[in-house]
């Protein structure tokens, strides 16, 4: 079994790791074309060499970035989330619209 | 009487303990043996080679490695089927019985197959089952009573197994002088150290094996290696044990005992040696034929002769001291045939010579002469080599009860291929060799290709300080290097020798002779992959140990590619075979328990799980399950329930973006949500198909109280800390589900219960309305308070830190009494909210239900800017017609209840399926959801659902929900 070094709690089984999927930008979701999107919701790179890929520690339920290598099958570095997500995201408002608009009906359940 | 007419005189058996004999049995007959014996020894010693009969022809089959390597040593002991016997201890009363015998093992009824052998070539089922068409289902069954291996007892109980784990700066795979030498070098760098080894002794060779004409040698360097391993405290010594499996990272699986230990090492030596090779010759697999290794370790460690008189063919020096052995063992040689042409003298070779044994160079055995019924050999038939794999045709016989081989090792390289190894034919050597080891491991000894003494303790040092160094420990100054490997001429490059009439075997686990690779080749399958599917070389218990050399050697000449660079087939752990009791260990399954989980199992519940957690399903209390369900559901629609809502998912989110959050992660809006109220939350996932749901409860402006469900909520909270890794939010979110225990008092007197109880909140339904959530404190106990309405009653879900639990189950309870307080349990909850139509996510959606096929887009906010799913869910809107519905529906009077999962059915199309069906005790009649053709989606209107016996009924789709359309019961 594989060790994965997690930033916050060192190294560990990989079982103990969950994957999130490759790192990839996401399009501007009020601007973008359908097939942008589609491409960006439904299909992952899976390119030979180094990519980066959301790993998350499950006990501690810590998400950060590992860079793997697909040819070696090397993990060739970890760090926390905040190197690449170092700012807050924020979405515009599509046209016409208002922000913070009310549902139109409070649900059972 | 004894019977152990073949047991040698001390010093010989360094196993045996001849004060202590046992008696054990095997195929009915009694025998005794030593105490140290293994099953395959002690018959020995008692005159008994033959073993269990091979897999296809049924052949005799005896001891072949002595080393637990091969499955011609397979027995069954009691329920255990393959039970290696020159593994097993004996023990007393022990009962051992043969595998692939039909009868007995002496005369076994299934002999004719061997008959029919030349009508059963390479491929048979392959090219004999696939025409015409059904012909295989006729033979399967004849087929498969013939397949596999021993007998499984379907009744025997799960034994005592565990797991266990260990950690250590260098771990080292076998314990002769490579594995000793490396463990020795590697401590005394101060590390922790973890020795693994297979036997009772360390040593490994130096245990059996004559290094020179000084029989005791390598005894002596055993016991002194052995002795400073001892001395070492930072090495732990696993014996008895098997490395079974090389993962990545030097995660190695090792099994001892009924104990499997998963042990982490940060770097690995694998010092496992090599397993000797046979000749391929006609009869090669009967019993009497076996290396000289294993005669070695009877003669050594269980001091039994396997026979009188034997013939020696070997392809180097080895097998001369093999002959001293015999000779010294009382065996008498009568012959020694090189496979070389000119042997160099050595003083081994000297010895033999002045021990009086007849040497004949350039000869080989050319076929064995069977015994009444192959049960034994009484014979060899010695020819003079003309060229690769050919005889000159003078062949000469002679009697003897044993034929002892010795031309060369392969490497037991297979562990370090589990994680990235190769082992890649070496042609100046005429052997496999292992290259490419993944970082953090190292090869020594003859795993790595090294034969003289010195040079493998040297190799041993080497790799020791090596990996010391690696895991970070001052392991001093280099070794010095180790001198000539000797392993030039250990391995006869071409010792087989195909014989016109067959039974010329190169696989005995499978029993694959040199023309059924030939002819796999002949038919196509020229690659060694494809070979060993075609020919089933390799794929048996010993995974091609002692048949690979031999299957790549014949597969590159028939096809012409020739040796240099090629390779055994995919190596796979693990080594040896597992028993499903070490993989299960104590079968550990852990369950949640709710704070009031007594108080169900008191009432009499019937528990039913709900992801880790065990739940109420029920209180039948005498009466049917069904009956037990309408009654606790009319209790909800009549009087009042009470249902443990424990399990369901509570999240904190906190923070001043805490609205923005929810407005993000959920498909409602959530910025304008007044404090003191509730809303609905729908996820969804990137795809826009539904995930979970709950209900979001604001207590202020910058905390929200979140319900998923429980299934879920362990996936919602990984999923929402994932997101703001992303949008670095100021927000705080937390799992609290476990620390809160919940009930819903359900029901049109469930505030009358309330209000007998102090409790400073406000209970009227002007001050606390529908939707409305508040915090505060019921007889003592802190609550928030919840107004929902999932069952369709005045209701109030009542959540407190889970160590009041079983307090506030009892308060309500005891308060309820007077009201008739009934508790009720998941199925009639699940009852409840189908009368109310209310969905459960992950029963009436899947994967890739959408908002719209769900019905759902009142969930769906649309001014928003942003929410995971948005975008996808309007493209689904704009561009996509929907492809099915989810709808309420009823059955008519007298239709059964159709199961969940039975199929909608429209013309000839699957169009849908039923996802909750229920007979409404309140309603009178079947109402459920079913996914529908978008154009049957409009009540009043048809569909057909076909019933398990194939029969068709109609439904009618029916507006929701069912009971009590205009909501008004729960929001009284």
């Amino acid at each position: 079994m594989k060790i994965l070094d997690c930033p916050l709690n060192g190294p560990r089984n990989i079982q103990e790791f969950v994957y999130g999927g490759e790192v990839a930008e996401m399009p501007d979701p009020a601007t973008c074309s359908t097939a942008e999107w589609a491409d960006h919701v439904f299909l992952e790179d899976n390119v030979k060499g180094v990519i980066r890929e959301w790993w998350c520690h499950a006990p501690t339920s810590y998400w950060f970035i590992a860079e793997r290598d697909t040819a070696k099958d090397e993990i060739v570095r970890t760090y926390p989330a905040s190197e690449i997500y170092a700012t807050r995201r924020d979405f515009t408002v599509p046209e016409g619209e208002s922000p913070g608009g009310q549902g139109s009906k409070d649900g059972g359940a | 009487m004894n019977g152990q007419d073949y047991r040698l005189d001390a010093p010989e058996g360094l196993l045996i303990d001849r004060d202590r004999p046992v008696s054990f049995r095997f195929e009915g007959q009694y025998y005794h043996g030593y105490a140290g014996d293994t099953l395959a020894s002690a018959l020995a010693a008692n005159g008994q080679l033959m073993l269990s009969r091979s897999f296809k022809y049924h052949r005799p089959r005896g001891p072949l490695t002595m080393a637990g390597l091969d499955c011609n040593s397979y027995v069954q002991v009691g329920d255990a089927p393959n039970v290696q016997a020159d593994r097993l201890p004996i023990t007393e009363g022990l009962t051992a019985a043969a595998l692939n015998v039909k009868g007995s093992l002496r005369n076994d009824r299934d002999r004719w197959v061997e008959w029919i052998a030349d009508f059963l070539p390479v491929g048979f089922y392959y090219k004999a089952f696939f025409r015409p068409r059904g012909i295989w289902n006729y033979w399967e069954g004849f087929i498969r009573r013939r397949a596999g291996l021993g007998t499984v007892d379907r009744t025997t109980p799960h034994d005592d197994y565990d797991k266990a784990y260990m950690f250590a700066d260098v771990a080292v795979v076998g314990g002769g002088p490579a594995g000793l030498s490396a463990a020795l070098q590697a401590a005394q760098a101060g590390g922790e150290v973890i020795l693994i080894d297979e036997n009772v002794l360390l040593g490994g060779s130096l245990t059996y094996a004559r290094f020179g004409t000084d029989a005791a040698q390598g005894r002596k360097l055993a016991e002194d290696l052995a002795a400073q391993v001892a001395a070492q405290a930072n090495i732990t010594v696993l014996d008895r044990a098997t490395c079974t499996g090389w993962f990545p990272d030097n995660w190695l699986a090792v099994i001892r005992g009924n104990r499997l230990i998963k042990l982490r090492a940060k770097q690995a030596v694998l010092a496992s040696g090599s397993v000797e090779q046979p000749i391929v010759f006609r009869h090669n697999d009967l019993p009497g034929v076996m290396p000289g290794s294993a005669v070695q370790r009877l003669i050594r460690h269980y001091g039994v002769k396997p026979g009188t008189r034997a013939v020696v063919a070997t392809g180097n020096d080895h097998g001369y001291g093999v002959a001293l052995d015999l000779a010294d063992a009382g065996i008498q040689v009568a012959g020694l045939v090189d496979l070389r042409t000119q042997p160099d003298a050595t003083p081994l070779s000297e010895a033999v010579g002045a021990a009086g044994i007849a040497v004949r160079t350039g000869h080989t055995v050319w076929e064995a002469v069977p015994g009444p019924g192959k049960r034994c050999i009484t014979g060899a038939v010695i020819d003079a080599i003309a060229g690769d794999g050919k005889v000159a045709g003078r062949g000469e016989r002679i009697d003897c009860d044993l034929i002892i081989t010795s031309v060369g090792y392969s490497p037991l390289g297979q562990l370090l291929c589990h994680c990235g190894g190769r082992l890649v034919y070496d042609e100046a050597l005429a052997s496999f060799v292992v290259t490419d080891p993944p970082a953090g491991t190292y090869v020594a000894g003859s795993a790595n290709a090294v034969f003289d003494l010195d040079a493998v303790q040297a190799d041993g040092r080497r790799a020791g300080w090596a990996a010391a160094m690696a895991a970070g420990l001052n392991a001093g100054a280099e070794p010095a290097a180790p001198g000539a490997t000797g392993a030039e001429g250990i391995n006869f490059p071409w010792p087989i020798f195909p014989h016109p009439q067959g039974k010329d075997f190169v696989d005995f686990d499978e029993d694959q002779t040199v023309r059924d690779v030939e002819n796999a080749v002949a038919d196509g399958f020229e690659n060694i992959e494809l070979v060993k599917r075609y020919t089933t070389v390799g794929m048996g218990p010993s995974q091609g140990r002692h048949s690979a050399l031999n299957a790549v050697r014949l597969t590159a000449r028939a096809n012409g590619r020739g040796l240099p660079g090629a390779v055994v087939t995919t190596q796979r752990p693990p080594f040896k075979p597992e028993s499903f009791g070490h993989l299960a260990g104590r079968g550990f399954e852990p369950v949640r328990h709710t704070a009031m989980h007594w108080r169900h199992l008191e009432r009499g519940a019937e528990m039913m799980p709900a992801g880790l957690w065990l739940r109420p399903a029920c209180y039948p209390g005498g009466l049917t399950r069904e009956a037990a369900i309408a009654e606790e559901s009319l209790a909800v629609r009549r009087g009042v329930g009470l249902i443990d809502v424990s399990t369901l998912g509570g999240l904190e989110v906190r923070g001043p973006d805490a609205a923005e959050f929810m407005n993000r992660m959920y498909t409602f809006a959530y910025v304008k949500q007044p404090e003191g109220r509730s809303r609905y939350v729908l996820m969804t996932d990137p795809t826009g198909a539904v995930v979970d749901d709950g209900v979001a409860c604001r207590f202020n402006a910058q905390h929200f109280y979140v319900t998923a469900t429980t299934g879920g909520v362990d996936a919602v909270y990984r999923t929402m800390l994932r997101w703001n890794a992303e949008w670095r939010l100021d927000v705080d979110v937390t799992n609290v589900t476990a620390s809160y225990a919940g009930v819903n008092i359900a029901g049109p007197r469930s505030r009358q219960v309330l209000e007998t109880l102090d409790c400073d909140v406000d209970l009227s339904a002007a001050a606390f309305p529908y939707m409305g959530v508040r915090e505060g404190v019921l007889a003592g106990i802190p609550v928030r308070l919840l107004r929902v309405g999932f069952v369709g009653e005045l209701g109030f879900e009542l959540h407190c830190p889970a160590a009041y639990g079983e307090a506030l189950w009892d308060l309500l309870m005891e308060a309820g009494a007077p009201f008739g307080i009934r508790p009720f349990g998941v199925e009639a909850q699940r009852m409840l909210r189908l009368e109310k139509g209310h969905i459960i996510i992950g029963q009436d959606t899947d994967g890739l239900t959408t908002p719209h096929e769900a019905d759902m887009v009142w969930a769906i906010a649309k001014k928003k800017p942003f929410f995971v799913g948005k975008r996808s869910i309007e493209i689904q809107a704009q561009d996509r017609p929907l492809s099915r519905k989810l709808v309420g529906f009823t059955l008519p009077d007298g239709a059964p209840v159709p199961p969940e999962c039975t199929l909608v059915i429209r013309g000839t199309e699957i169009v849908g399926r039923v996802t909750s069906a229920v007979r409404s005790p309140s309603l009178g009649r079947i109402v459920g959801l079913a996914y529908v053709h978008p154009d049957d989606a409009e009540p009043g209107k048809t569909f057909h659902i076909k019933l398990e016996d194939g029969k068709f009924i109609a439904a009618t789709v029916a507006p929701l929900p069912f009971y009590d359309p205009d909501n008004k019961r729960q929001e009284m």
